[in-house]
């Protein structure tokens, strides 16, 4: 169990607001972790940067070893480093089965391997089968949050980085959606949680961080920061 | 009988608009930009084309074809060097700018080839066929110009609702950095939109000349507009808005024309435009962005 995703000191402005100061964590192998924190925290900031949207200020960002904080996104995608962006952004205009090939873009391994993935995530996701040739922009929340995990699946990554993936959904939903999430983990994947739904996440993560204002808060195993008193009252509410 | 060769023309006419159309509304949805030297690649086509053709005595197809290389070449140079350099920069800077390429490109062909007007051989081998004992011509330009418009929107329209990469520029133009996040390269897709669009210039160019056979430097810029008016009357960014647009400004135009007044008709054309946005701000086809959170 290897380091995979690791951020040093990064910083990030938009034009002359620092939005992201010093930030630094790592996410080993098969691990789950979450970042958790309040609006405006800096989270997407955080997950925009590490997938190139956005370029650094200074600091670091390494994948499986490699640097990618001077790559372009469309590149980063290549390496098997994949993001379910907050707010979903499915393609509207193109059917369930468009969007769903359009998250395999970057793949050459054949029509047969693609096929494969697209009945694994049909399987994972069987929702979609059903709605296959319906225009994204008419699905429901729900299934536009599962398009959007179906998509970032089709690249076959070796990490996810999931934005806010139970924003707005009902509870029922979420619950749904924090299943996929521990199932898509099981199958090998590394994820990178990002949740305001600190609750939920805290359960399923092996490790967390607490962001606030831009800078990491706190960190530690996620069964202890669940039980942490300033955790408890600041983001679960009790 | 009239009307219907009036209304044959017109078509005819709108044709062309609809190609040049096509330019502005790929560009409009993808680079987010409008684009206005766009109807000066047209002018420089159709020179291409008067000197490949009408003075070296090249086939006429390869003559079009050539100046569809060219100006596709030139159309991807541009975008590279005056607006590329812009891709985070106030809309307005790139607007500007894009006047400024447009000036430049008339500017350059006047010293060039002269602003004198030069005579344009038809590139259109085509016969006129008679109909109705007489009553009804229409010209071989008139027919291969419909007809070469309709077979680039029916290629077109293939092309980006049915391939990858046409649901790849589908998907930059709806939302570039998710287009991103599935690793489309968002300047390669910039580059061939830029590259179809000047294609399709070269050869709205070609057929333009045929029938309005008279170039200058400044040939491009009013067709230029009227496509522009097109495109954002079809709704911008969609593409057959662009082909109805550009169809029935023609056909607007043309019955102005014959029935209405010769001066008058521009600013028919115009009028209607305001009139169609006043009723539908985002043009015939254009679509309201939803957006669902
Ligand atoms: N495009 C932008 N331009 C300027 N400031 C921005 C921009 N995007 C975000 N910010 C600022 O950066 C800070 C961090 O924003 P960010 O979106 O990363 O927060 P977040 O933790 O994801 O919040 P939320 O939970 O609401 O999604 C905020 O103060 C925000 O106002
Ligand atoms: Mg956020």
């Amino acid at each position: 169990m290897g380091e995979m995703l690791s951020v040093k000191n990064i910083n990030v402005f938009y034009g002359s607001i620092h939005a992201i100061r010093d930030v630094s964590f790592h996410v080993d192998d098969g691990e789950i972790v979450t970042l958790i924190g309040a609006n405006g925290a800096g989270k997407t900031t955080t997950m925009h940067a590490i997938s190139g949207l956005l370029k650094l200020q200074s600091g670091e960002i390494t994948y499986c070893g490699e640097i990618i904080s001077k790559m372009e996104a469309h590149k980063i995608i290549r390496l098997g480093l994949s993001q379910v962006p907050e707010g979903r952004r499915v393609f509207s205009g193109l059917t369930v089965q468009q969007n769903l090939m359009l998250g395999a873009y970057t793949r050459r391994d054949g029509k047969e391997a693609i096929q494969n993935d697209f009945d694994m995530v049909y399987e994972l996701l069987p929702r979609l089968k059903e709605r296959r040739g319906q225009l994204a922009g008419t699905l429901s929340g729900g299934e536009q949050q599962m398009l959007a995990i179906g998509r970032a699946l089709m690249c076959k990554p070796k990490m996810l980085l999931l934005d806010e993936p139970s924003m707005g959904l009902s509870p029922l939903l979420v619950k749904e959606i924090f299943k996929i999430i521990r199932d898509v983990n099981r199958n090998g994947v590394t994820v990178l949680l990002v949740e305001q739904n600190a609750k939920m996440a805290l359960e399923i993560a092996n490790r967390a961080y607490v962001l606030e204002t831009g800078t990491i808060k706190m960190e530690g195993d996620a069964h202890e920061l669940a039980n942490n008193i300033e955790v408890r009252k600041a983001y679960l509410g009790c | 009988m009239q009307f219907l060769s009036y209304l044959i023309s017109g078509i005819s006419l709108g044709s062309v608009y609809a190609l040049i159309a096509l330019g502005y509304t790929m560009v409009y949805g993808i680079a987010k930009m409008l684009n206005f030297a766009h109807g000066d690649i047209i002018m420089i086509g159709s020179y291409v084309i008067f000197f490949a053709f009408g003075s070296f005595g090249w086939n006429p197809l390869v003559a079009v074809l050539f100046s569809m290389v060219i100006c596709t070449i030139l159309g991807v140079l541009i975008e590279r060097v005056a607006y590329r350099p812009l891709r985070e920069a106030p809309s307005l800077a790139v607007l500007i700018t894009a006047i400024g390429v447009s000036y430049l490109l008339q500017q350059v062909a006047q010293l060039l080839w002269t602003s004198n007007a030069k005579s344009f051989t038809s590139v259109v081998g085509l016969q006129k066929i008679t109909l109705f004992d007489g009553q009804l011509i229409i010209s071989g330009e008139t027919i291969v110009t419909i007809l070469v418009c309709i077979v680039i929107m029916v290629f077109l329209t293939l092309f980006v609702n049915h391939t990858v990469p046409g649901h790849a520029m589908l998907a930059v133009s709806e939302d570039r950095g998710a287009a991103q996040l599935m690793g489309v390269n968002v300047n390669a897709t910039i580059s061939l939109t830029f590259a179809i669009g000047s294609a399709l210039a070269a050869v709205a160019g070609a057929l333009l000349c045929s029938t309005y056979p008279s170039l200058s430097p400044t040939t491009g810029a009013m067709p230029g507009i009227k496509a522009f008016v097109a495109a954002v009357f079809g709704g911008i960014g969609s593409i057959p808005g662009a082909f109805i647009g550009g169809i029935l400004l023609g056909i607007i135009e043309n019955l102005s024309k014959a029935y209405i007044s010769t001066q008058l008709s521009d600013a028919i054309v115009f009028a209607v435009l305001i009139v169609v946005l006043l009723v539908k701000p985002t043009g015939l086809l254009g679509k309201k962005v939803n957006v669902k959170v």
